[in-house]
């Protein structure tokens, strides 16, 4: 167990792997590995990608990293996908966009359910991060969910935050009126081979103008075909004019320091609520609350202040 | 088709019945099943009579057969006359092996070819690139060059018997290879027959042996349209299949309505293109699946006819053999059962059964081996010989139609036209068929609908004999066709002498100029043929139109 | 802890034919496993790498073509050159009862033809697997 932090700071991808599932199942094995290798992160840039379904998010990752490889960067992709709340089981499918890269050994692609987390990530992503992190890629790629809905989460752990939209899908705009104009830092109309693509530029654009009115930065519409690789470089660039501009005005460590605040609260909670549905602690205590409640006995606010009363005393 | 004082005499005793007799029966006794239902989940009734069929203009809607809209048949004599064609779907192996099987089916008394490939064929790999590996000859013959073309057919009168070949993304190419060995056999395109499957459209909905995006696809499939009817004119270039669609797990319904779907998309792209449809559409032809529910499958092939002839003169065709939906039938694959694998034969008999009641052109019986392997020579036979004893012995044969005006069929018949529109509807506010492909609207649909299908049978909702009821523990004792082990070598190594031995500089030149005519848009028919011609094989010729045209790759839908 | 079954349902070779493997897919899913697909048209080399970075605990394989004699094991023989020992594998499709024998001698534990119940994948899973 002690090599495996060892393991995944060599870029190692079976104990990348390994770690990853420890995180993700909440293993107290996973927390000394993790506290090995924190020392070794924040060298990853790291890109959010979010976007309704059917937006061509993966396909548009698959292009990012195979020019990115172009480079010689290393690049880590998280994609998550929704765990069913009925059988807690998921389908993860966005690799099929993404197979060429299997055999890259400078690409590390991992597939996660969100298993019960809302606003389009999963709980382990943090982790995940910096594991991949740690592991030596430049950038670490992260495609939410693309329910189309709340996926906001994305930006407190990501760099810069890609909204991805297509034309034609007139839906799509309405989503960003309904809560995510705020957090792109660049937008991204896909499928720009598509019917009603100067549309949806413009409307984008006198949304934006609202939007940004008074702000130093004017969130920039970017238009690519994802599938035919057109308009990746000058995304990349864009991506690059971001981050000089989060680091010029310090944006890039509040950035990081609100990721580390998010990270720290999801430990924080992960770790308190696994405390009191523990059989051996809380779980028999909690049960007969709720028993309580529903006979009336005693109301919810009284039960949640004796249950926090034992712990915190 | 009744008058009003008739009908509303029938519907007032049908209520009757229903409550003073069928109920008190059902009192007595419950209905085997809560809910009856066929397979595309439609509700079926205790009882149909002329009322659930008055709304129906007997002229308009059925008419007679060779009559427009040709429900009822697209031939005024129909088995009367000359009865389907028996086309047995065979390949396996190298060429030779296949070509020894053909000669053995026409002595067994088969009326048409109809050639399987291997999937690097299908894919338009030679045996020898990396991606073939393992899969030589494994589901069909192994063609890689017009070498193995003149092999396969080699002793046969390509010139008397028709055959069909089921291949898509690289159809123009094999196809190419069929009419040069003819070329140089001294018989005409003008006078050989058969059909190519060409249908990319069900490749990217179901079948998945897609090679280019759908653009150039369409492309090259209308060239082969063009190309046909003024050099091949008996040459069926297209088979717009819902077979594979319902293999995939449709409904009866979701074929019907995706395998017209298509074939009116077809239409629209060589009208698009200039071509007059009374030019190309009689040498359109389709391909359906005869699954288990007899007559649901029955209603599918009648309801097609009709509308296929009413869009089709909605599209300004004229002609009447424009307006005809001539179809091949195969029996259903997804039916037949590792288990007790003799029963097959019965599912089978059903299944060709209901596609002659519904009047087909041509038919395929499947083997009763082929949950466990591809057939055996026996067992190929027996399947054959199925379509003998119904066309000889039952005489189903014996009048056109003869299910029509059974108040079921012709309800099921309508109901099933009704529920084809939604579905153009559907597609239609996607954009058309291909934006619905590229949004998986097909794909999903056919996902829900197939899981339903396992879901229903895991759960006992729904019996296959064998499975889920009256399994035996019997060790299976059905012999399994041995291949010839050496046929892999033999073909690589023909492969081998065969690009040492041809004029290079020939070869080189004639795809250089495919590679030029594939950048412009030009018909690339001409151009293949003389790739073709000089023995390119099919792997080159298809790698050439793999550099301009791109690869296609599906979106992610389960 | 929270531990899931890992699934990677795989197609290698050419062949097309996914319904067996997206039914497979769900009927996992819904049996609470999470369940990475590869889609078409995969070589033993992808299966692999894809197994290890979703460190998944069964690999099932899906072939009708009937290539599965050299296709699966293709795949079976690179995971033990990479060592991992530790991984369930299944295979499904079109497989003559001769070579089930020979499947499971090549490292294949648990082969399905046509008319499995998707319930007995999933019991075979749960009491095979090994991690």
């Amino acid at each position: 167990m002690n090599d495996i932090a060892a393991k995944v700071l060599e870029g190692d991808q079976r104990s990348i792997a390994r770690l990853i599932t420890l995180a993700e199942n909440g293993s107290p094995l996973a927390a000394s590995g993790m506290k090995k290798i924190h020392p070794y992160t924040g060298n990853a840039y790291v890109i959010g990608i979010t976007g309704v379904m059917g937006s061509g998010k993966s396909t548009l990752i698959y292009e990012l990293t195979k020019e990115y490889r172009r480079k010689g960067l290393k690049v880590g992709i998280i994609a998550i996908d929704p765990t069913s709340p009925f059988s807690g089981g998921a389908l993860l499918g966005d690799r099929i966009r993404m197979m060429d890269l299997a055999t890259d050994d400078g690409v590390f692609i991992r597939s996660m359910g969100t298993r019960g987390m809302l606003g389009g990530l999963t709980s382990a992503v943090y982790d995940v991060v910096e594991i991949l992190d740690a592991s030596g890629k430049d950038l670490v790629l992260v495609e939410t969910v693309g329910v189309g809905q709340a996926e906001v989460d994305v930006i407190k752990i990501a760099d810069t935050t890609l909204v991805v939209l297509v034309p034609g899908l007139g839906d799509s705009i309405q989503t960003i009126k309904a809560g995510i104009m705020e957090i792109a830092d660049i937008y991204i109309v896909n499928k720009a081979d598509r019917f009603g693509v100067e549309q949806a530029v413009a409307e984008l654009e006198s949304l934006i103008d609202i939007a940004c009115t008074g702000k130093d930065r004017k969130t920039p519409v970017l238009t690519t075909v994802a599938k035919e690789n057109k308009g990746i470089v000058e995304l990349i660039n864009e991506i690059e004019n971001h981050k000089k501009h989060l680091k010029k005005t310090k944006m890039f460590d509040a950035k990081r320091r609100k990721r580390y605040e998010a990270e720290l609260v999801e430990i924080i909670r992960k770790r308190l609520m696994n405390f009191i549905f523990d059989e051996s602690t809380f779980k028999g205590k909690v049960e007969s609350l709720i028993d309580q409640i529903s006979k009336k006995e005693v109301d919810p606010y009284t039960a949640a202040e004796e249950i926090l009363g034992k712990i915190l005393k | 088709m009744y008058d009003k004082k008739e009908l509303d005499n029938i519907k007032r005793k049908k209520v009757e019945w229903n409550k003073e007799c069928y109920s008190q029966h059902v009192k007595n006794r419950a209905e085997r099943k809560k809910k009856f239902n066929n397979l595309s989940s439609l509700k079926i009734e205790n009882i149909y009579t002329p009322d659930d069929v008055a709304h129906l203009d007997y002229d308009k809607h059925l008419g007679f057969p060779g009559i427009y809209p040709f429900l009822r048949g697209i031939h005024p004599t129909m088995y009367r006359g000359r009865l389907w064609t028996m086309r047995q779907f065979s390949g396996f192996g190298s060429a030779e092996e296949t070509n020894k099987r053909y000669k053995y089916l026409l002595e067994h008394g088969e009326t048409g070819l109809s050639v399987a490939f291997d999937y690097p064929t299908l894919y338009g790999y030679d045996t020898d690139q990396p991606l073939s590996r393992g899969e030589f000859g494994k589901c069909g013959v192994a063609i890689s060059s017009l070498k193995d073309m003149e092999i396969l057919f080699n002793g046969i009168s390509i010139d008397e018997v028709t055959t069909s070949m089921t291949i898509n993304g690289p159809a123009a190419i094999v196809w190419a290879f069929y009419m040069a060995n003819a070329e140089n056999r001294g018989i005409s395109k003008q006078s050989i027959g058969g059909t190519i499957q060409n249908d990319i459209l069900k490749e990217y909905i179901a079948q998945k042996s897609f090679i280019f995006p759908p653009e150039p696809s369409m492309r090259l499939i209308v060239d082969t349209f063009e190309y046909g009817f003024k050099e091949v004119p008996r040459w069926n270039t297209i088979s717009i299949s819902g077979y594979h669609i319902r293999e995939a797990g449709s409904t009866a319904i979701q074929e019907l309505a995706f395998t017209l779907g298509d074939g009116l998309e077809y239409v629209r792209w060589a009208i698009k293109r200039g071509l007059k449809i009374d030019d190309f559409a009689q040498r359109l032809s389709f391909f359906f699946n005869a699954h288990n529910d007899f007559f649901e499958e029955i209603a599918k092939y009648r309801a097609a006819r009709r509308i296929w002839s009413q869009e089709m003169r909605n599209l300004g065709a004229k002609k009447d053999r424009s307006l005809y939906m001539r179809f091949h039938t195969q029996t259903a694959g997804c039916t037949l059962t590792a288990q007790q694998p003799e029963i097959n034969i019965a599912r089978v008999t059903m299944q060709a059964l209901s596609s002659i009641l519904g009047g087909t052109q041509s038919l395929h019986t499947n083997s009763m081996d082929e949950a466990l392997a591809l057939p055996s020579a026996k067992a190929a036979r027996i399947a054959l010989r199925t379509q003998q004893v119904i066309a000889e012995e039952s005489g189903v044969t014996d009048t056109v139609d003869p299910l029509g005006g059974s108040y079921y069929i012709e309800w099921l018949t309508d109901k099933m036209v009704e529920e084809t529109y939604k579905y153009f509807d559907k597609v239609e506010k996607l954009g058309g068929v291909i934006p619905a492909i590229e949004k998986g609207f097909f794909q999903r649909e056919i996902a829900e609908s197939s899981y339903k299908y396992q879901k229903e049978i895991d759960e006992k909702e729904r019996i296959m004999v064998g499975v889920n009821k009256y399994q035996m523990d019997e060790p299976i004792e059905i012999p399994i066709l041995k291949m010839d082990e050496k046929g892999e070598e033999r073909q690589i190594n023909r492969l081998k002498k065969l690009r040492k031995n041809r004029n290079n500089s020939k070869v080189d030149r004639n795809l250089s100029n495919l590679r030029k005519a594939a950048d412009g848009d030009k018909n690339l028919m001409p151009f293949i043929l003389e790739c073709v011609h000089s023995y390119a094989t099919l792997g080159e010729t298809c790698d050439i139109l793999r550099e301009v045209f791109g690869e296609y790759t599906e979106p992610a839908i389960y | 802890m929270d531990q899931k079954i890992r699934v990677l349902i795989a197609k290698p070779g050419l062949d097309g034919h996914d319904r067996g493997a997206k039914i497979v897919a769900r009927a996992l899913r819904d049996a609470g496993m999470e369940v990475v697909y590869t889609g078409l048209h995969q070589t033993a080399e992808m299966i692999v790498e894809t197994a290890i970075q979703e460190d998944v605990n069964v690999i099932g394989l899906s072939l009708l073509s009937g290539a599965h004699m050299t296709l699966f094991k293709d795949v079976t023989k690179l995971l033990n050159a990479k060592g991992l020992n530790d991984v369930l594998i299944i295979g499904g499709g079109i497989i003559p009862e001769e070579d089930v024998s020979k499947l499971k001698k090549a490292g294949v534990s648990g082969v399905f033809g046509p008319g499995t119940h998707c319930e007995d994948i999933v019991r075979f899973i749960r009491k095979n697997v090994k991690k």
